[in-house]
């Protein structure tokens, strides 16, 4: 049995952010669903989990954890000797994993935010039977635009988002990009060159391949 | 001269959040005023330092940053030795380091969106000359209070948000509540005897009073 259990849905962005962690670092996993249609993360069982009613929850051995990217850092550090490695190079240089920590944070607070909304506006919607506000995708792709703009002049000085390796920093970005790049909204990663090259490798990476099936 | 440099405005809560690690850790500082009126934070040479626009930015010596929470784990762990521990007891456990990470992850997608529209709307919108929209007072006020539901069930078991010590998971709370405590919401705080309790011992800190000056 595995030690390691992920308690989510295969179509949330967040729950695929910590899959995509265990593939990289080849660890084997139980998957859990959480029935979300069902209303089942809103429900006791899974309340104990995440008293916030969001996947993915999350258990290794005795410890229990909820929110995404806690979970990634924890296995990032727990696993840091196995499978790729997803810190910085020289991981104890507190320097190095603060500009880690910039990309992390720029993800969740610039990032996360716009994509999140272009994606419940492209795919979800639809697929519940609503129909997309091109008002609101306008908008929302004003703002991607100028994030993409940071990221095509970072990733013109380093390959990757924290340096000169993938790290998580470029991990949490790919389950939100790889449902972007469906849609129309693709087009804001292809016109930057820098930035369509790093989405390209980091798509193209087994893992990234893995969540996708 | 001082070796870390805060770029930010006085009154800025994500400042605040850096300036607060900075006092509890006895470190010397000097605080570069931005001119957030005149929109200098939109402008060069500002955006050298932050790309996105926003304040703080921070320096130590030649290490540039900013995202404040990225900041403020820096200074933590760089500082480690120094001042008030703000990582966990056994800040190299890794189970008990995910534990306080959940937490600066619960205050930066579920407190902090809905604490800075409340801020937004009644304080500083007034500095502004703008009316306060009650409408969306009671609506994030309403999400608020299931929020600190939560942390009250949390508080019960644990003195603090992490466990027995303070860490930056609680200090990331500090100056928004703060101003939240100067409007009608701070009900939502007194009503919830831990969270009450929690309160009162975070902002009667030392390193919270010198911020409010």
């Amino acid at each position: 049995m595995a030690a390691i259990k992920v308690f989510g849905h295969p179509a949330s962005a967040p729950t695929m952010r910590v899959v995509l962690t265990l593939h990289e670092k080849n660890l084997d996993f139980e998957f859990v669903h959480v029935d979300l249609m069902g209303g089942e993360h809103k429900k006791e069982a899974f309340l104990a989990r995440n008293p916030f009613g969001q996947v993915p929850a999350f258990e290794d051995g005795d410890l229990k954890l909820f929110e995404s990217r806690a979970i990634t850092q924890y296995i990032a550090h727990r696993y840091e000797g196995q499978g790729t490695n997803l810190l910085p190079a020289d991981s104890k240089n507190i320097a190095h994993y603060a500009i880690m920590a910039i990309g992390m944070q720029v993800e969740a607070h610039q990032f996360e935010p716009v994509a999140a909304k272009l994606v419940s506006e492209h795919v979800f919607k639809p697929k519940k039977g609503s129909t997309t506000d091109q008002a609101v995708v306008a908008e929302e792709e004003a703002k991607l635009a100028k994030v993409l703009d940071v990221y095509e002049a970072r990733l013109k000085e380093f390959k990757y988002l924290a340096g000169d390796t993938f790290t998580l920093t470029d991990l949490h970005h790919i389950p939100a990009i790889q449902y972007l790049l469906g849609t129309p909204s693709k087009r804001l990663f292809t016109e930057r060159p820098r930035v369509n090259e790093w989405v390209a490798e980091i798509t193209k990476r087994p893992a990234s391949q893995k969540i996708l099936q | 001269m001082a070796g870390i440099k805060v770029f930010g405005h006085a009154a800025s809560t994500a400042t605040r959040r850096v300036l607060l690690t900075l006092h509890e850790k006895n470190l010397d500082f000097e605080l570069v005023h931005v001119e957030l009126k005149d929109g200098e934070h939109k402008k060069e040479p500002f955006l050298s330092r932050n790309p996105f626009g926003k304040v703080p930015a921070f320096e130590d010596g030649d290490l540039k940053l900013f995202e404040s929470r990225a900041i403020t784990q820096y200074i933590a762990h760089r500082y480690e030795e120094q001042g008030t521990n703000l990582l966990p007891a056994d800040s190299k456990n890794i189970s008990h380091y995910a534990i306080m990470a959940i937490g600066m992850e619960v205050e930066a997608h579920h407190f902090d969106p809905v604490a800075s529209k409340l801020a937004w709307e009644q304080v500083f919108k007034l500095f502004y000359g703008m009316t306060t929209d009650q409408a969306v007072v009671e609506e994030e006020e309403a999400k608020l209070a299931a929020v600190l539901d939560v942390y009250e069930a949390r508080l019960k078991e644990f003195k603090y948000l992490a466990g027995e010590t303070f860490t930056l998971t609680d200090l990331h709370h500090i100056p928004v509540i703060q101003y939240l405590l100067g409007t009608p919401t701070k009900k939502l705080f007194d009503e919830r005897p831990r969270v009450s309790e929690w309160v009162e011992e975070i902002t009667n800190r030392p390193a919270s009073q010198k911020i409010l000056q």
